[in-house]
Order: C-alpha cells, then sequence, then structure tokens
C-alpha cells in the first residue's frame, strides 16, 4: 500500500479503523515530497509542524470522536496565510513575511484536524495560468509524454502537481478566474470552486475580492466533497462569507441523477475548438444522458464578454487591493538612495518587488479606475457582468440544473512556449471557467479522458448558487462513468 | 478608443507607484493598449438601463456593534515592518 497515494476517503477509513496513523500517512508524503523537488510544488516545506500535528491527529482519532479531515495530510496554498509559517502569495514583495495569525480556512481545517505538509507554488498574487510568474520559479506538471516540461496550469499550479504527484492527499487552492480549475484539468485531478461566500476569504492574500474563492483540489469527487465540507462556514470576520448551514457535501453523493437538467451552452463551442476537446464534451453529454439525466441546448449569450469583462474588473481590483504593498508595514522595503522620500520608497519597493505580470495588471486596473475611463471601462465592464449573471439565472430559472462545459481549451502546453505570447493569449486559458466567477457560481473540474498525446483533459460543470451538493453529486456520476484511472508515470 | 501612448504609460506607472524605467515605457506602452484593445469588445454589448454589479449574491451585507473588537498586539503587527522604532513603523521623512 502506497501510503501517499491514498485518496482521503480511504485515509479516513483507514485511520479509523487505527489501520494506519496519520505519523506514517504524513511520513510517506514527507518522503514523497523530498523526492519530488523537481516539480517544485512544494516552496515551503513544514515537516516538523507536520509531524506534530500528525502525532496530536493520532492521538485524537485513538479517542474515538474525530472529523473527517482528521489525521491527513494536505498541501496549502501559498496565498492562505499561516501562522508562524512563510505566507509570500508568490511574491517577492512578500519575501520574509511570516504572519502572525490564520486563515480561517487554514484554521478550520487545522481544527479538523488536517495536517499541513507546507506551502505549495503558485503564480504571483494569483495571477497566472502556467504557474510562470512565480518568485519561486516554475512548478512543473507530473504529467509527461515527450521531452518537454509542461505547466501544471495556474495560479494553483503546486497545489495541482501535489496531487497529481501523491505528494499529499489534497491541497487548498483559490480560484479568482479559473484558478483551481484549469491546473485540476491539466493535472487530471478534480477540483471545486464553490458559491462565491461559500468559504471565508479572511487572511487569503487578495487579489479580486469579489471573484476570489477557495476550494479543495483533490484525487476524486468524494474528495473534494469531504474536504469542502472542512473548509466551507460562515465567518464573522469575512463580511461576504454567507450565513448558510455547510451541507453534508458527502451524503449528497447518492449516485442518482435522473431527471435532471443538464444544459449544454452553445456559447461554449468556439471556433476553431480542438477536435479532441469538442469528443471529450460531448462524450461527457453521452454519459450524463445515459445515467439519466436530460440535455438541454441553452444559451448563455453574453460568454464571449466575459474575459473582456473579467481582465477589465480583476485588474482594478486588484490595483486597489496591491496597493497595501508600499514597504511600510510587512514584506520588501527597497533600498533608497540619498535624498529618497517616501514616494520614491514605495515607488522602488514595488517596482523591485512585484513580477511584470503583476506590474501590468495593477497598472491596467489604475488604467480604467483613473478618471475619465472609470465609466467607459470599469463601470460598463460591471453592466456586463450582471448580464452574464443573468444568462446563468434565467438558464437556471428554466429548470437547468448544471451545466456542463469543456474546463480548458487544450491540454497542459508546455513551459516556456508561451513566453513570447501577447499577455490576451495566456488570458485565453481561462475561456470556460471566467464566466462562474463573474456570475459567483460554484464550478468543478474532473479529469475524463487523455488527448492523443495522452495528457489529461478535464470537463467542467457549473451549478446553482449554494448547490454545491447537487453539483458534486452529478460530478460524482460523471467521474464514475468516465472511469479516469490514468497517473502520471513518476520521472522525477 | 484610446491607444497607450508613453505619455500616458508613464502617468499610470507614477499612479501606481511603480518605477519604470524610461527605456521600458514603449513596450509598456505596448502590451498596455493590447489589452485595452481586447476590452473594446465590451462596447458591443447593449448595456442600457442595466445597473453595475456591485454584489454577485443578492445579500445585505452584515451590521455588527462599532465597538472595539480585539487589539493590544502591537509586537504582533510590528513583527513583519522592514523598519520599526520605538512601538512604530518609521518611514522616510515625507515633511521637510
Amino acid at each position: 500500500m502506497t501510503l501517499n497515494a491514498l485518496t482521503i476517503a480511504e485515509a479516513r477509513d483507514l485511520l479509523r479503523a487505527r489501520k494506519v496513523t496519520s505519523v506514517e500517512l504524513t511520513e510517506a508524503c514527507l518522503s514523497a515530497i523530498d523526492g519530488a523537488d523537481a516539480l517544485n510544488a512544494f516552496v515551503h516545506k513544514t515537516p516538523e509542524l507536520a509531524l506534530d500535528r500528525a502525532r496530536a491527529a493520532d492521538a485524537r482519532l485513538a479517542s474515538g470522536e474525530a472529523p473527517a479531515m482528521c489525521g491527513i495530510p494536505v498541501g496549502i496554498k501559498d496565498l492562505f496565510c499561516t501562522e508562524g509559517v512563510a505566507s509570500q502569495a508568490g511574491s517577492n514583495i512578500l519575501k520574509g513575511f511570516v504572519p502572525q495569525y490564520e486563515s480561517t480556512v487554514t484554521a478550520q481545517l487545522r481544527d479538523a484536524g488536517a495536517v499541513m505538509l507546507g506551502k505549495l507554488n503558485m503564480d504571483e498574487f494569483a495571477m497566472g495560468s502556467s504557474n510562470e510568474t512565480s518568485c519561486y520559479g516554475n512548478a512543473v506538471n507530473p504529467w509527461k509524454v515527450d521531452d518537454r516540461t509542461l505547466t501544471p496550469g495556474g495560479s494553483s499550479g503546486g497545489s495541482a502537481a501535489a496531487v497529481a504527484a501523491n505528494l499529499c492527499l489534497g491541497a487548498t487552492g483559490t480560484d479568482t478566474g479559473g484558478s483551481i480549475r484549469q491546473p485540476a484539468a491539466f493535472t487530471g485531478i478534480t477540483g471545486i470552486k464553490p458559491t462565491y461566500g461559500r468559504c471565508s476569504r479572511w487572511g487569503v492574500v487578495a487579489f479580486a475580492s469579489s471573484l476570489d474563492q477557495a476550494g479543495p483540489m483533490t484525487h476524486t469527487v468524494r474528495d473534494a466533497a469531504i474536504m469542502l465540507g472542512a473548509m466551507a462556514g460562515h465567518d464573522p470576520k469575512d463580511s461576504t462569507s454567507a450565513d448558510l448551514a455547510v451541507p453534508d457535501f458527502e451524503a449528497a453523493l447518492t449516485g442518482d441523477i435522473r431527471g435532471k437538467t443538464i444544459g449544454i451552452p452553445r456559447e461554449y463551442r468556439m471556433d476553431g475548438m480542438p477536435a479532441e476537446i469538442e469528443k471529450l464534451w460531448a462524450d461527457g453529454t453521452a454519459m450524463l444522458r445515459d445515467a439519466g439525466a436530460k440535455i438541454a441546448d441553452i444559451s448563455l449569450p453574453h460568454t464571449k464578454y466575459a474575459l473582456p469583462a473579467y481582465y477589465v474588473i480583476a485588474p482594478a481590483e486588484a490595483s486597489s487591493n496591491l496597493a497595501r504593498y508600499d514597504g511600510v508595514r510587512y514584506g520588501h522595503r527597497a533600498a533608497l538612495g540619498k535624498g529618497d522620500g517616501i514616494t520614491e520608497m514605495y515607488e522602488k519597493t514595488r517596482a523591485e518587488g512585484f513580477g511584470a505580470e503583476v506590474q501590468r495588471r495593477v497598472m491596467v486596473g489604475t488604467y480604467v479606475l483613473s478618471a475619465g475611463f472609470y465609466d467607459a471601462y470599469y463601470n460598463r465592464a460591471r453592466r456586463v457582468r450582471a448580464l452574464i449573471k443573468r444568462d446563468f439565472d434565467l438558464a437556471f430559472a428554466a429548470g437547468v440544473d448544471a451545466i456542463l462545459t469543456p474546463a480548458t481549451p487544450s491540454a497542459a502546453f508546455g513551459l516556456g512556449e508561451m513566453a513570447d505570447a501577447d499577455p490576451v493569449a495566456m488570458y485565453l486559458n481561462d475561456v470556460f471557467t471566467v464566466t462562474v466567477n463573474l456570475a459567483g457560481l460554484p464550478g468543478i473540474a474532473l479529469p475524463t479522458g487523455l488527448n492523443a498525446q495522452g495528457l489529461p483533459l478535464g470537463l467542467q460543470l457549473i451549478g446553482q448558487p449554494w448547490g454545491e451538493a447537487d453539483l458534486l453529486n452529478i460530478a460524482q456520476v460523471l467521474e464514475t462513468a468516465a472511469g479516469f484511472v490514468s497517473k502520471p508515470a513518476k520521472w522525477w | 478608443m484610446s491607444k497607450i501612448d508613453i505619455e500616458t504609460a508613464r502617468r499610470v506607472a507614477k499612479l501606481a507607484r511603480i518605477r519604470v524605467p524610461e527605456q521600458n515605457l514603449p513596450q509598456l506602452a505596448n502590451q498596455l493598449s493590447g489589452i485595452l484593445s481586447f476590452m473594446e469588445q465590451l462596447n458591443e454589448v447593449d448595456v442600457t438601463g442595466i445597473e453595475p454589479m456591485t454584489s454577485v449574491t443578492p445579500m445585505r451585507l452584515k451590521r455588527r456593534v462599532d465597538g472595539v473588537t480585539d487589539g493590544g498586539m502591537q509586537a504582533k503587527i510590528l513583527a513583519n515592518a522592514p523598519d520599526a522604532r520605538e512601538g512604530f513603523f518609521a518611514v522616510p521623512k515625507v515633511v521637510e
């Protein structure tokens, strides 16, 4: 039995049956992590903390009453503030920053007995789709089919690589425009972005506050249900966190989706869509039909405007959120020259601390919010956002239970392949996922096939607001029908 | 609409408090123009009578008593400061 390759559900059952200890599981993961430096997934390792927590989890398990995540080793995206453990959001501007507090999501995982193994690589401030903007260097996809090293996707690239390579049983991710779902699809794992407000944002380094949501990245839909249950819930410290009871997501996995209506949005059939993506989508549709769901062609007419609206709104919010990195209270401060005042300190600190993509987005955001352009760009984008949400509202009101789409326009691409491309070319990675953030809906990506080269491809299911339980149930039916069992061959 | 010229790029960098070397301004202007022309697609949408979205979930923000709930942790707050002296954040001289 390879302990680090267990699912969360399997490990939980073995832990509760006292057939394995959390210390054994944790040690298996720690040695897998130490052997996987080539993937550059874990960027701050916390083996001592992990073993302390594992021992505590074992004691709790011995006493009988232990939550589902008790003793489960997980990785935490570097975006989450973790008390006493470096949290840099993949940025040099937070080099050396050690939070004095714990984010609500990771505190809930900790209190449920989960074992943090360390912090995971990511695009700087979660801005990127390939993990290539990270201050730690690229995270690498464990899937490899030729001499190229591939991106694990982004921004939660370290989380995706770590789970796919069995370095941890599950990982936290965050998703502002697709940052959980695209890397999940690129690495053959499952990732869910819950409804906006389901997980607290408190203590998660902010990118675009009206879009950011945390969620789990796991091997299976069941694991996603278990881990999301531990992460979700109302938090008075996040005024946008929903004061709603968290359902038992795992109990919702009945396997019965007869009579559910699955919408297939025609606007997601993009010009030039690769035939293998089109086939993956058609196959997934057939699987849900065979399971007793009704299939409905639907229209979400404003889909094509989601990306441009997103790339106004997200940078606008980012430019405001990232104003706090000024070299005064935490993080990097530039060395100052003679006669430099406070303005020079801000300008030099931010030029040195922020990478190129972050600088670009902060400046785009600054521009669209500046006098004279606020209405033309920012307010117009927010109006379009309202229309995008209305498209979904109308579909759900017409009886659609969930919507099936591709997760990404392609399989994982090679690291460095987009280096000379226009920034907009990279943004197109989010074309199928970004609508979901703009509308605040839950979305899940899961692997359902391989492309001709043998790389994983994923589909996305989009659910109704607060409908994660139903969404996970439909996703599990698709998972079972697709029977995706491929794993990357170990080369690292 | 607008194409970003070098002068605008310089002004945006200034507003964003990011020092951009003079020789990088043309490329920055070019990239910003590319991103903005991508956004111009939004002008195709009829948004008459549509209110800009402020909150994605139709929820009323919670209210709370306007009182002190936390505090007394000066050392923790200063723990990550690049320069802290005598219980304060220290910065270069602001007023001459």
